[in-house]
Formats: C-alpha cells, sequence, structure tokens
C-alpha cells in the first residue's frame, strides 16, 4: 500500500515537472544581442533588471572585440548567423541596410508607447533613418565639440570661447601674440581625422553627396569651408601633423602647446584621468563657433551606436522590448554612470550628474544642433579621402579648389557602382 | 691551448647569454607584470618586478572572467587537430615520398606552388561553404583548415626522402600490406617529423584569433585567443591582467616545445635538406 | 631491382588511397574556395552585391588594371617589399648566427637555449601584440625608458611615419627569427663530423671550415629557409595588423595582404580584394621560381 503511494506519488511528481518543465520550454523566449567591446560587458550589468520586468525573456549577450566586429557581422550575416538585436555604430547602418540585414523599425516604433521620437535628439535620430525608415535606435551619442584652455585664452584677453568664426580667428591671433613660443600653436587639427573639416562644411550647408550619388565637393560652399579650414594651417594656426605624429595630446594639451581643439565626449573622461588636478580648472569645452552671419551655436556631425534589429531574427518582438528597455530614459542614465556614454534621449539628460557636469554642458548644446553625414555605405571611405586630399592640401601641394576638384574625381570613383545601381 | 678554450667558451657563452635575455626580456616582463598589483605595470617611476607578487590577476581571469572555459576550448580544438594533421598529412607524405603512381611528380609540384596563395582570399568562401555544411560554430569548423595542409604534406614528404627503399622492399618481401608497412615500418621511423608537425599543427591551432573569431558565434565556445582579444578591448587599461592571460596561453606550447624539441629539431634535419 | 614490378600496381593504388583523406580535404576546404576567390576577382563584387546578387558584373581584368594607377596599392607593394627585403635577411642572418653558436661544442644548456630561442616563435601573435605595444609605448614603455637612461630622447615607435615599419621589421625579427634558427641548427648537425676533422688536421682555421664546409654544407637547408621566410614574409598579416590595424601611420605599415583584408572585410569590395590576393601569389609565384633560376645557375 505504502509502495503504491510512493509510486502514485513520485509519478505525479515527474507528471508535474514534466508539465512545467515544457511549459517554462515554450514561455521563455531568448533574444541574443551583440554588443561591441566595452558596451558589451556593461549591457550585461542591465540585464537583470530587464529580465526581472520581463520573466518570460531571456537575453544571451555576447560580446564582440571591436577590432574585428565588422568582419564578424560581415561574415555572420552571409552565414545566416546573425543575432536579434545588436549594437551597431551609425555609420554602419546604411551598409547594412544595403544588405538587406537591418528590419525596418517604422511600424514598431510608431506603435510604441516608450521609446518617444520627440526626445531624441534630431540629428541622432536621423543617422540611423534611411529613405524615411527607421533601421536604429539611437543608444549613444557622439559628438564633437571645441575643448579648449580657458585660462591660455583669458590670458589673451578672451574670457568666453569663440562664437563666430571670425572671433575664432581672432582668438587665434591673439593667443599667438601672448605666448611668444615656438612651438605654440593655437589650433590642433591633427591632418588625419575627417571630422573636422566635415564639421566646417556642414556649417556652411554644403551638400557633399548629391542624391543622385555624385560627388558636391567643387560646390562653392564646400570650398568656402575647406579653405577656411586650409587656412589654418596657412597662417600657423595649426601645425601640419597627424594625430599619430602627437606624442601624447594630453601632456601637450596639459602644458599649453596648443590651446584648442575639437573632439568628442570620450575625451572629457580621458582628460580628467590624465591632466594633472591643478590643470582640471583650466580647461573646459564650448559648442561649435557659428558662420558670421548664422545663429550661434555652429553645428556638429551626429554619431555614435544604434540599437537594430536583423531582418532574419525569429524574436523581433521581443528584441523589440530590449530595445525599448535600453533607450528608456532611466537606463539611459544608468548606462551612462557604467560606460560614460552619452544618452540620445533629452530627458535622460535632466539627471543631475549629467545636468550638473561642467564639460557635458557644451555637448547638451550641441546635441541640439547636429547634422547627419550623407547615409550611404561608401561614407567612411569618402570620410578618409576627404582628409587625405586636406593633409595633401595643408602641406601646399595644391590650393582648397584643386583639392576639391581631386576630392570630386576620387569620390566619383568610389561611387560609380552606387550610381549604376540606382539607375537599374 | 686549454686556456684559449676557456676563453673561447666564455665569450660563446657571453654572446649566448646576451642574446637569450634579449630574446627573453619581453617574456620575462610579460610574466613580471602578469604578478603585480593593479596599476603597478605603468606606474612612475617604473618598476621591473612586482613589489608584491601577487595571483590576483590569474584568479581574476579564471572566476570573473571564465577564461577556464576558453582554456578548455583551445585545448579540445588544439588537440584533436593536431591528431588529425599527423594521421593526414603523413599519409599524404608517405605517398608522395615513396609510392609511385602516374602524375605523382606534378601533382606535388602543383601543391608546393600553392603555398604562395595568401590563406585569406579563402577566408569568405570557404566560410560559406563550411555555413552550406552547418559548421558554423562549431568545433569542427574551427579545426577543418588545420586537418590537412600542403605545408604539412611537404614537411612529411621531404622528411620521409630519406627513409632507405630497402626498409619498404623488405617489409614487402615480408609480405605486409601496404597499410601494414605504413604504420608499422614507416611511422616509428618518422617520429622526428610527426613532432614536428605536432607542435607546428599544436601551435597554429591554439594560437589562431581571426578564423575561430569568424566561425565561432557564441562565447562558450571562443578560444584563448579570440578571449583575450575580447579582453583587449575591455580591459586594455588592466595591462596586469592582459599579461597573465598572454602567460597563460604560451605557457601549453612551450611546455610542448621543450619535450619535443630534440626530436623536432631531429624532424626538420631531413626535412630542409631536400628542399 | 628495388621494387619487383607486379607491386607497382599496388603501390599505385595505395599511394592513391593514401592521398584521399588530405587531398580531400585541400581539395574541398583549400582550393575550392581559392577558386571561388578567383572567379570573384573577375566581378565588381562588392556591398551591393551582397544585397543582391543581381547587382554583380563580370569586369574582366578590370580589377587588375585598376590596380596599376592605385596610389595605395603602389604604397602597400613598397611596404611589403621594404619589409621582406630588409626583415628577410636580418632574420635569417640572426637565426643562422643563433644555430652557429648553439652548434658549438663548447655551448651549455643547449635545450635551455634552444627553448628561450623558440619561445617567440610560439608565442600567440595577441599576446604578443598586448607586449610590444607596452614596450613600444612612447611615455612608459620599456625601450623609450632605456633610451632615456643613456640620454636619447624617446621615439614615438608606432606613431611617426619613419619608425613605424622599422618598429613592425623589429618585432617581426624577434618573433620568427627562432624557427629559422632551429632549421639552421638541424641543418648544421648534418654536416658530417669527418670534414671537419679532416679539415683541422689540414690546419685549416674556424673561419675557413665556416667558409669551406659549413656554408656549402648549408647550402640546401639556406634554400629552405630562405623560401619559407619569403613565402611568410611577402604575405605578412599579423604583426602589423595587431600592431596597427589601420595600417598607419600614413599607410607606412600597410602590406599587400592588409590591403587585401581591408578592401575585402572592411569595405566588402571582394572582387577588388581577391584580385589583389592572386597579384601577391603571381609575385611569390615569380620570386620562387627566380629562386629556382638561381639555383639552377649554382647547380651548373
Amino acid at each position: 500500500m505504502k509502495t503504491h503511494f510512493a509510486i502514485a506519488l513520485l509519478v505525479c511528481a515527474a507528471l508535474v515537472a514534466a508539465c512545467t518543465g515544457s511549459h517554462a520550454r515554450t514561455e521563455i523566449r531568448v533574444v541574443e544581442f551583440w554588443g561591441m567591446g566595452r558596451e558589451g560587458e556593461v549591457v550585461a550589468e542591465l540585464v537583470p533588471e530587464f529580465e526581472r520586468r520581463n520573466p518570460g525573456i531571456r537575453v544571451a549577450v555576447q560580446q564582440i572585440p571591436w577590432t574585428a566586429a565588422h568582419e564578424k557581422l560581415l561574415t555572420a550575416h552571409v552565414g545566416g548567423s546573425l543575432p536579434d538585436v545588436a549594437q551597431m555604430g551609425n555609420t554602419w547602418v546604411p551598409e547594412f541596410h544595403v544588405v538587406g540585414a537591418l528590419q525596418d523599425l517604422t511600424p514598431l516604433e510608431a506603435a510604441s508607447a516608450s521609446t518617444n521620437r520627440e526626445d531624441f535628439f534630431d540629428g541622432i535620430w536621423e543617422t540611423s533613418t534611411i529613405d524615411g525608415r527607421l533601421y536604429g535606435v539611437p543608444w549613444y551619442v557622439d559628438t564633437r565639440v571645441l575643448f579648449y584652455r580657458s585660462d591660455l585664452l583669458r590670458d589673451a584677453g578672451f574670457d568666453a570661447p569663440p562664437r563666430s568664426w571670425s572671433e575664432w580667428v581672432r582668438v587665434c591671433a591673439a593667443l599667438k601674440a601672448k605666448s611668444g613660443r615656438d612651438d605654440f600653436h593655437p589650433m590642433l587639427l591633427p591632418t588625419n581625422e575627417w571630422p573636422q573639416p566635415v564639421v566646417l562644411a556642414v556649417n556652411l550647408g554644403a551638400p557633399l553627396i548629391a542624391a543622385d550619388a555624385t560627388a558636391q565637393f567643387s560646390e562653392p560652399k564646400f570650398i568656402q569651408a575647406f579653405t577656411f579650414y586650409l587656412d589654418f594651417f596657412r597662417r600657423r594656426d595649426a601645425p601640419v601633423v597627424a594625430g599619430s605624429q602627437i606624442a601624447n595630446l594630453y601632456q601637450q594639451f596639459g602644458e599649453g602647446e596648443f590651446a584648442m581643439l575639437i573632439t568628442g565626449p570620450w575625451n572629457v573622461g580621458e582628460m580628467r584621468r590624465r591632466l594633472p588636478a591643478e590643470m582640471q580648472s583650466r580647461w573646459t569645452t564650448a559648442p561649435i563657433p557659428a558662420p558670421d552671419g548664422t545663429p550661434w551655436p555652429g553645428l556638429s556631425i551626429a554619431g555614435g551606436s544604434s540599437l537594430v534589429v536583423f531582418e532574419r531574427s525569429e524574436q523581433k518582438e521581443a528584441a523589440w522590448k530590449f530595445i525599448e528597455f535600453l533607450t528608456e530614459p532611466e537606463q539611459q542614465v544608468r548606462f551612462y554612470k557604467l560606460s560614460g556614454n552619452l544618452p540620445a534621449r533629452r530627458s535622460a539628460w535632466d539627471d543631475p550628474t549629467l545636468r550638473q557636469d561642467r564639460e557635458l554642458a557644451a555637448f547638451r548644446i550641441q546635441l541640439d544642433h547636429t547634422v547627419a553625414l550623407p547615409r550611404i555605405p561608401e561614407w567612411e571611405r569618402i570620410a578618409t579621402a576627404i582628409f587625405e586630399q586636406g593633409e595633401l592640401a595643408a602641406r601646399g601641394q595644391f590650393d582648397a579648389v584643386e583639392g576639391a576638384r581631386r576630392l570630386d574625381v576620387r569620390v566619383d570613383e568610389m561611387l560609380a557602382k552606387r550610381r549604376w545601381v540606382l539607375a537599374r | 691551448m686549454n686556456r684559449r678554450k676557456l676563453v673561447a667558451s666564455s665569450i660563446l657563452h657571453l654572446v649566448l647569454v646576451a642574446g637569450a635575455v634579449a630574446t627573453v626580456i619581453p617574456l620575462l616582463w610579460m610574466v613580471s607584470a602578469s604578478l603585480m598589483p593593479a596599476g603597478e605595470a605603468t606606474a612612475f617611476p617604473p618598476r621591473v618586478l612586482p613589489s608584491r607578487p601577487t595571483l590576483s590577476n590569474y584568479e581574476a581571469l579564471f572566476e570573473r572572467l571564465n577564461i577556464g572555459r576558453a582554456f578548455l576550448n583551445s585545448a579540445i580544438v588544439a588537440v584533436i587537430s593536431t591528431l588529425c594533421s599527423l594521421l593526414f598529412n603523413s599519409m599524404a607524405g608517405y605517398a608522395f615520398a615513396k609510392l609511385r603512381f602516374r602524375g605523382r611528380d606534378r601533382l606535388f609540384r602543383f601543391l608546393v606552388g600553392s603555398l604562395a596563395i595568401p590563406a585569406q582570399v579563402a577566408m569568405l568562401p570557404l566560410f560559406l561553404l563550411l555555413k552550406s555544411m552547418g559548421l558554423v560554430n562549431t568545433y569542427l569548423g574551427v579545426m577543418i583548415p588545420l586537418m590537412a595542409t600542403i605545408y604539412g604534406v611537404f614537411l612529411v614528404r621531404q622528411f620521409m626522402l630519406s627513409i632507405p627503399d630497402e626498409l619498404i622492399a623488405a617489409a614487402r618481401i615480408d609480405g605486409a600490406s601496404e597499410w601494414q608497412i605504413y604504420w608499422r615500418v614507416i611511422m616509428p621511423v618518422a617520429r622526428p617529423v610527426l613532432a614536428t608537425l605536432a607542435i607546428f599543427t599544436f601551435m597554429s591551432a591554439w594560437n589562431d584569433f581571426m578564423w575561430p573569431l569568424v566561425i565561432l558565434t557564441s562565447d562558450e565556445k571562443y578560444t584563448l585567443p579570440v578571449a583575450i582579444a575580447n579582453l583587449v578591448g575591455e580591459h586594455a587599461q588592466d595591462i596586469e591582467l592582459m599579461m597573465a592571460s598572454s602567460v597563460l596561453t604560451v605557457i601549453p606550447v612551450l611546455v610542448l616545445f621543450f619535450v619535443l624539441q630534440k626530436q623536432y629539431i631531429a624532424g626538420l634535419m631531413s626535412g630542409s635538406l631536400k628542399g | 631491382m628495388k621494387v619487383r614490378r607486379p607491386a607497382f600496381g599496388a603501390e599505385a593504388r595505395a599511394g592513391l588511397v593514401f592521398l584521399v583523406p588530405a587531398m580531400t580535404l585541400i581539395s574541398v576546404f583549400f582550393a575550392l574556395p581559392v577558386i571561388a576567390g578567383f572567379v570573384l576577382s573577375l566581378t565588381d563584387f562588392d556591398i551591393y552585391s551582397l544585397g543582391s546578387v543581381a547587382n554583380t558584373r563580370f569586369v574582366g581584368t578590370a580589377n587588375y588594371s585598376g590596380l596599376v594607377d592605385n596610389a595605395v596599392f603602389w604604397a602597400s607593394l613598397r611596404n611589403t617589399l621594404y619589409f621582406s627585403l630588409v626583415g628577410g635577411p636580418l632574420t635569417i642572418v640572426l637565426a643562422l648566427g643563433a644555430a652557429l653558436l648553439l652548434n658549438a661544442k663548447l655551448a651549455r644548456f643547449k635545450p635551455l637555449f634552444r627553448t628561450i630561442y623558440f619561445a617567440p616563435v610560439v608565442t600567440s601573435i595577441v599576446a604578443v601584440a598586448v607586449v610590444w605595444r607596452f614596450l613600444y609605448h612612447p611615455r612608459v614603455g620599456l625601450l623609450n625608458r632605456m633610451l632615456d637612461l643613456v640620454g636619447i630622447e624617446g621615439i614615438d615607435w608606432l606613431g611617426d611615419p619613419h619608425w613605424a615599419m622599422p618598429s613592425i621589421i623589429l618585432l617581426s625579427i624577434w618573433k620568427n627569427f627562432g624557427y629559422s634558427a632551429i632549421i639552421f641548427l638541424a641543418g648544421l648537425q648534418n654536416a658530417p663530423e669527418e670534414l671537419y676533422e679532416a679539415a683541422q688536421i689540414d690546419g685549416a682555421g674556424p673561419l675557413r671550415q665556416f667558409w669551406n664546409i659549413t656554408l656549402p654544407e648549408l647550402a640546401p637547408t639556406f634554400a629552405f629557409v630562405t623560401l619559407i621566410t619569403a613565402i611568410g614574409y611577402f604575405q605578412i598579416f599579423a604583426e602589423p595588423y595587431v600592431m596597427t590595424p589601420d595600417g598607419g601611420p600614413l599607410n607606412s605599415t600597410l602590406t599587400i595582404v592588409m590591403l587585401m583584408y581591408r578592401e575585402g572585410f572592411r569595405w566588402w569590395n571582394m572582387g577588388f580584394a581577391a584580385a589583389i590576393a592572386f597579384v601577391l601569389f603571381a609575385l611569390v609565384f615569380g620570386a620562387t621560381m627566380l629562386r629556382g633560376f638561381f639555383r639552377k645557375g649554382v647547380a651548373r
């Protein structure tokens, strides 16, 4: 009798176990997420909260080293082994759109109560929008502003950073006159970086690439911006050096070998870490100066990373939930605190840590004035060509007009295939 | 005379030691830095030795970052591909060296010519091929390109040319089958070249980075170099941790070489002769 | 009369059977992808083709002729030649020197020294990159600290376009010389002892012995080492890639295989990248043919 009972009990237990087991298996959905480098690690710390709120979804985070992320994504796309969601640099979105890897997120976003288009910075939102359709939700942002030595500017008679281009030039002249050092340059414009000439060009509204995929560098607005850029070198306001030739940017900035440079948010953290304590009150940031006759501040470029869903994902709904979670203001603030990456949503910036940060204030202003770059897969190569020609012109091999003409030739060559595809 | 010998010996060892020191400094520094507490490797004024040696970096690797799993993956991949490579390459190398058939030498010359093809050109097509065979994210997918290589066949064949034909002829007269000749007569004689090939294959499998990264999609299958590359991205500041992970990758191959080096050199000895 | 005639059929059959596993693997997993790569090199296969295969055109040899006026390609070719022609001989000479020392009768602790010289060879390139990037660090790196001690101003090893390639060469020599040294050592141990004894009786000094016995005996080994070094160095990729992934500064460390890799896996220009690979193949193949002519000349 006892044994019968025991057997019955066992059978029941087994049945219950089997039922709950299979039940659980059908209910739990696994979303695969690929994060790059440090960000991948940080996401893993946000996941428990998401899983607590969504008991039916489990997120499997995989870290991909930045150095090989592009190769990995390419082969994974070709091999059909992409995850459900991934982080992707904004400039990669057009590439992966062209190969048909990305899910159109427009309808999901339209139906979502959490992602609020109005709350995202405009230029950043644009970077992941192609032909009016949304392919990625901005996660964190990156834009370029002016970093400057406030003490040196004050010594030269400027209590505030330059607000217009002509004032910018005057600041340079005053700094040079004040310094009297041979190795001093008011500006640093590394010749192997494209964002600086491009920032200047977008301020004047240069079109860069036309919709029919033809290069527009000989357009007067670009030539004007390019001339302004090259004049920094001509006047010796900036040295003709590549970033890689600068032994230690922070040390040289701290020692006052140059007083201004245009760079991104990661350098806020680096400057704080690497400059000695007594230097910390002597530098800060400012939005980009505006061309004369246009309202302050000037424009800058919109960069950063977006979250994308892959077209072949079978967990699009759950994947979207995870994106909603990662982009909600509260998580954006947590992410900033863990990784130092700037939030893409305005409301996240209301958090005191961000609002009260002196160096981030300029970024907050600048983020309302950014422009998305041409969204074509060739862009990174075109950007490389811009600084390559810029460097040759800065070394005095030819002038801005000839540089622009050469750019047109090279970029039109790169875009030949695109024009052919568009014409089909 | 004895005095001259002493002087010569001293000079010789002086040069040998100097060369060894120059060679080993980066590696020694790697070991030393791996035992330093965080931040000490980049401290100023510079430090050569840890102030107080600690194993905390190694503990962190195993406990926090689960490097043990990657270690095991690498071991599985390296051991199996080495065994397969030994079997397949030695069979082919033996055939090219000692078994006569039509077109043999032409085929061999063709193979040697293909050594000049950079392997990267085949990466994408190979990936597609393995994908269609369902081998993506499998150990087999990682191992397949290592199992039989032209260089391996070449190495074995060069060695086996020096094995006297009489040995094989005698075995044939004794009525041994071709497989028995290969397995019982040739393989024992070929031990040196097998050691060479074993070290070579193990080394490639253990150290390869790009291919496992591309073919493996889940991190519980990542091999050691891939796992380390992940670390580089996120812990580039933690030099001491990076050094500990480097030490872990180097040791197994170095031990293998130390044990097999006599055989390894003997294997190369006959191999290079008939280049 | 070594092998009886009737066995020939069985022997040939066995030979073919023995080839099957290796040759199957090599043809399916190497030759086939390479052929596919060659077909790609005759097309404009790129990112648009990945979206839809219809966006691919057969372009014949356009990818190859396009290389002729591609400045970056010529720069990468120059860098590769610079690397091979400077780094190759240095590696070989250093390897030979190390082998001669290790082979000296007076030398003690040979296994230890062999292992030390060989250690860089077995060190994973990922680990090497970690250590060397730190050694080359302009401020805290070991190299500049040592220069500092003797009063020389530090060099920005990897950042200065003039020093970047020499830095990569130095690293590559360190990493690779042990491999060739062990091969030389094997070759040296093959030289018959009697020759040296006879020379000693004739009163030949160590230099004469080296010139008249060691070098000629070592000729085949030398040829072999040159061949594998040439092939390896023309295809150099991992060493510069881990130190200067974008081939910088100013493309001064961009080698042919790095360019191929960048075009193929960074910009997705698979057709163009494949063409670069086959040009490199032709170059290396040509170089090894030259060596063949050279050897025939010497033999006569």
